[in-house]
């Protein structure tokens, strides 16, 4: 699972971050960064949290 | 509690969508029926008024999830399929064209719909769906000399920035003193209204609306102070009305909204979420209806839950953000015009500053304008119960 994020959307709102900090951070200089972008299959039900909990659906899953 | 046989959830947009998932991520593969009135798959409503108004999204771009997800849940999708009435006691619900279903778990999640200001006419619009949001675009695409907007609330106040954006001439009639006082309190009102009038609104507060003139199509805006305004578009914003009328008769309460318990429950085995949920929030110590995505999406997971047997209380800080020219706007918590208020970073006249509101000691709401990570710290503040003194001295 790769984590793909369209940083065209996000704003930085760290809406992610509240949910999985492990793996999304919005620093002091208000951006997002990804700290794990290949997480395991264990954190797969906490990443779509995250992808379903994006206000600006910026977050998507590939599974390549 | 055992688990339900099948889930029918009425309402196909943000709140059914993120219960289905919730109901397929937590391992239910009993039947799960996602029913709406609409022709199109789950979409997302706040582009309407900002990306896909502006001519910038096509409409596909919207979708809430990609069609090849949504038949991974496995759901009984139903669209234009309207829910005509639901009886709690046999457990049926009537659909529009005379077919009944036997239920069993429900989760109503039918939204809310657009206030209007008397009947229909050409050139007056309301925004609430894709279909009113292209109606509306075609309008704006046709050049007229000036949009009117009804109501400075968020929607009115999006729909007049993109307007502005698109170069169009706009005006905004407000029957309140400033813009969004009433929730946000007169002193953030006037920031609201002055971020208007930079960007060149003619803003008018204080001033409601008498009604419409014109041959057919709109021609003008009449006002209750005897003035009137050219228009050759208007657009109503003048707040929403939960969809509940299908319900009366139901054996459920409903009291501007489906009145639910703490977990979003509204009966033994019946559920709702989004913004037609009325339900006692343990956090501030009072019942609430929010019509924030945040919301629809944290809520129709967590009643999906419900129904499957969790029993933990729903008590979330609400949270909402509005994009405005380049202004992000967000709001964290729940605020009174009477709550105090008080900037505590950046600047108001630079319109980049977060601002805190404070009720009885305690910190219950943060707003931020240009401020997106503050807000959510403020929001975390919020949660674990902080003094607002406290949060006013933070270093944030
Ligand atoms: C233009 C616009 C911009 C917005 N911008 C923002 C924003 O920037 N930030 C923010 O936080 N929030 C925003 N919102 C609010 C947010 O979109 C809503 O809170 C959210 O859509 C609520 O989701 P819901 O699923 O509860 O209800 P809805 O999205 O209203 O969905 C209810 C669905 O049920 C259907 N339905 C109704 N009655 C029946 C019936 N009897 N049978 C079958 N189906 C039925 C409706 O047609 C609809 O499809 C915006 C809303 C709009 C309209
Ligand atoms: S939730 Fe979405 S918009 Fe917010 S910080 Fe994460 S990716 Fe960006």
């Amino acid at each position: 699972m790769r984590i793909v994020v369209d940083f065209d959307l996000c704003e930085s709102n760290a809406v992610c971050m509240q949910i999985a900090p492990d793996i999304f951070e919005v620093r002091d200089d208000d951006f997002l960064y990804i700290l794990n972008e290949t997480p395991g299959e264990a954190d797969r039900e906490r990443v779509e949290e995250c992808v379903q909990r994006c206000p600006k659906q910026a977050i998507s899953i590939a599974d390549d | 509690m055992s688990a339900p046989s099948s889930v029918t959830i009425v309402g196909a947009s943000l709140a059914g969508l993120r219960a289905a998932e919730t109901l397929r991520r937590d391992g239910f593969d009993g039947p799960v029926a996602l029913i709406g009135d609409e022709l199109h798959e789950p979409y997302d409503r706040p582009p309407l008024s900002k990306q896909v108004l502006a001519g910038n999204w096509a409409p596909d771009r919207i979708a809430l999830t990609p069609s090849d997800k949504l038949a991974d849940l496995d759901l009984d999708l139903r669209l234009g399929a309207r829910a005509t009435g639901f009886d709690l006691a046999d457990r049926t619900l009537r659909l529009a064209g005379g077919e009944t279903l036997e239920v069993d778990a429900v989760l109503i999640a039918t939204g809310a719909r657009c206030r209007t200001l008397g009947p229909p006419r050409e050139g007056v619009h309301v925004l609430r769906s894709l279909d009113d949001c292209l109606a509306l675009r075609a309008d704006f695409d046709a050049a007229p000399d000036r949009v009117v907007v009804v109501g400075a609330g968020f929607i009115g106040a999006e729909v007049a920035a993109t307007a502005r954006t698109r170069g169009l001439d706009v005006a905004m009639v407000e029957a309140l003193d400033a813009p969004l006082s009433r929730v946000l309190g007169p002193e953030m009102g006037e920031v609201c209204a002055a971020v208007h009038r930079d960007h060149g609104i003619d803003l008018r507060t204080g001033v409601g609306v008498e009604g419409f003139d014109g041959a057919g199509r709109v021609e003008r805006v009449r006002l209750t102070d005897g003035s009137a305004i050219d228009a050759s578009v208007v657009v109503v914003g003048i707040g929403v009305v939960p969809n509940t009328e299908w319900l009366e008769g139901s054996g459920l309460a409903l009291d501007n909204g489906v009145v639910c318990d703490a977990a979003g429950l509204a009966a033994p085995g019946v559920a709702a979420a989004g913004d037609v949920a009325r339900w006692p929030n343990r956090r501030f110590g009072y019942s609430m209806r929010v019509e924030h995505w945040d919301n629809a999406a944290a809520q129709g997971a967590h009643s999906a839950r419900a129904l499957l047997g969790a029993d933990d209380p729903y008590e979330p800080v609400p949270w909402f953000w509005s994009d405005q020219y380049d202004r992000k706007i967000q709001l964290a918590g729940h605020v009174r015009p009477d709550d105090e208020v008080k900037v505590v970073t950046g600047s108001v006249a630079e319109r980049r500053f977060a601002a805190l509101y404070g009720r009885g000691g305690r910190l219950v709401g943060a707003l931020g304008f240009n401020r997106p990570r503050h807000v959510m710290r403020y929001r975390a503040m919020i949660e674990q119960g902080a003094a607002f003194e406290e949060a006013v001295a933070a270093e944030v």
